[in-house]
């Protein structure tokens, strides 16, 4: 069972691996020169298609996507550089069109707010973390006035025999009207 | 904490929400489809293409000189562009603003069968059959039309058929502010 399962899960990742390459260049399109068509496939990965919604024009099939390949070629046959013939393409269908964007002012928000986001998400918990760690001090009882302590001792002397009524009163003390004193809300919770 | 401030802090998890939920709700409405043009402010670009028909006179970048023009992409086989051919017509024959042409894509005697099949509103038409010229312009898709200035300058690009509606509220009060500019 073991053998199959890891038989399957080695079959599956090859196909994913295997699927990256996938293309769109026809045979006719490519150039003879490998060195150049090596540089036209690395530069067409980079080039979003734009009629596609987030394929590159490697991988398109749409018409368009074949134009920019085709001009690709021609601009690097023609000897541009890479920078200059995906230079060509940006001054026509602007920034983009580029699948990287590129680091510009306007682009600092996108290339540097998730990690802003989750500097402050870390700050914010480690506030969050630092108050819960420092609350249960607060909830410590404070001592007990002579009076509770007497009235204490007397609950707990009563509750062998009947102390119904008055263990009713201590159970809704809450409720049942305003605590005599204020000491028993040490316990509660303030936060 | 001292109790200077209020404890404010519980209410940081439900404005970082409020803020991002805001930058969602705006950044959903953009439409991914549509790219500015980066030609916008510059010149058109050199190019001089021929007629569609033989003897006719072809397109070139000089014809876009001098009044305020309209330069309409289009194809055959574009559902869009048959949509806004009737309001082409309606604007060719008020003379509202001189109409050129650019016949993208289409293959050899296609985009002459379409402009007889229905009228043609256009002074002049280019044939684009490669598409280069369009790549030039930055053109994605069909119909798109650009509107150039007196002096030869793109000065906006419309993506799509122009409907009476886009015409009255976007390029009528475009012509308008280019013309007197001028």
């Amino acid at each position: 069972m073991n053998q199959i399962a890891s038989i399957i899960a080695a079959t599956l990742m090859w196909i994913a691996a295997s699927a990256g390459n996938a293309r769109a260049v026809t045979p006719d399109e490519m150039l003879p020169d490998p060195a150049l068509e090596g540089r036209a496939r690395e530069i067409s990965q980079t080039l979003r298609c734009v009629v596609c919604q987030n394929q590159s024009i490697d991988d398109s099939s749409a018409p368009l996507a074949k134009d920019l390949r085709v001009l690709v070629r021609e601009r690097l046959s023609a000897g541009d550089s890479n920078a200059q013939a995906i230079g060509y393409i940006v001054a026509r269908y602007g920034n983009f069109v580029l699948l990287r964007p590129p680091m510009q002012i306007n682009t600092a928000l996108l290339w540097f707010g998730p990690a802003l986001m989750l500097a402050l998400a870390a700050y914010g918990l480690m506030h969050t973390l630092k108050r819960q760690a420092v609350a249960p001090v607060e909830g410590e009882a404070a001592p007990l006035s002579k009076a509770d302590e007497a009235r204490l001792a007397r609950l707990l002397g009563e509750n062998s025999g009947n102390g119904f009524s008055e263990r009713s009163t201590v159970a809704t003390g809450g409720k049942a009207g305003e605590p005599a004193t204020p000491s028993t809300n040490t316990r509660r919770k303030t936060s | 904490m001292t109790l200077a401030v209020p404890n404010l802090t519980r209410f940081a998890p439900i404005l970082a929400f409020g803020t991002i939920a805001l930058c969602f709700a705006f950044a959903l409405t953009n439409d991914p489809r549509k790219m500015p043009s980066t030609l916008i402010d510059r010149p058109v670009p050199t190019f001089a293409l021929p007629a569609l028909e033989q003897g006719a006179a072809g397109l070139a970048h000089t014809d876009l000189k001098g009044p305020v023009t309209l330069l309409n992409v289009f194809a055959s086989w574009c559902p869009g562009c048959r949509v806004e051919h009737p309001t082409l017509i309606e604007i060719a024959n008020a003379k509202a603003v001189p109409l050129y042409a650019i016949n993208w894509k289409d293959k050899p005697g296609d985009g002459l069968k379409w402009l007889k099949a229905h009228q043609n509103p256009y002074l002049k038409v280019g044939d684009d059959p490669s598409g280069r010229l369009g790549i030039d312009l930055g053109v994605t898709g069909v119909p798109e039309t650009f509107v150039i200035d007196g002096t030869g300058r793109i000065r906006y690009r419309h993506a799509g058929p122009i409907t009476p509606d886009v015409w009255r509220d976007t390029f009528e009060p475009l012509l308008a502010s280019l013309r007197t500019a001028k």
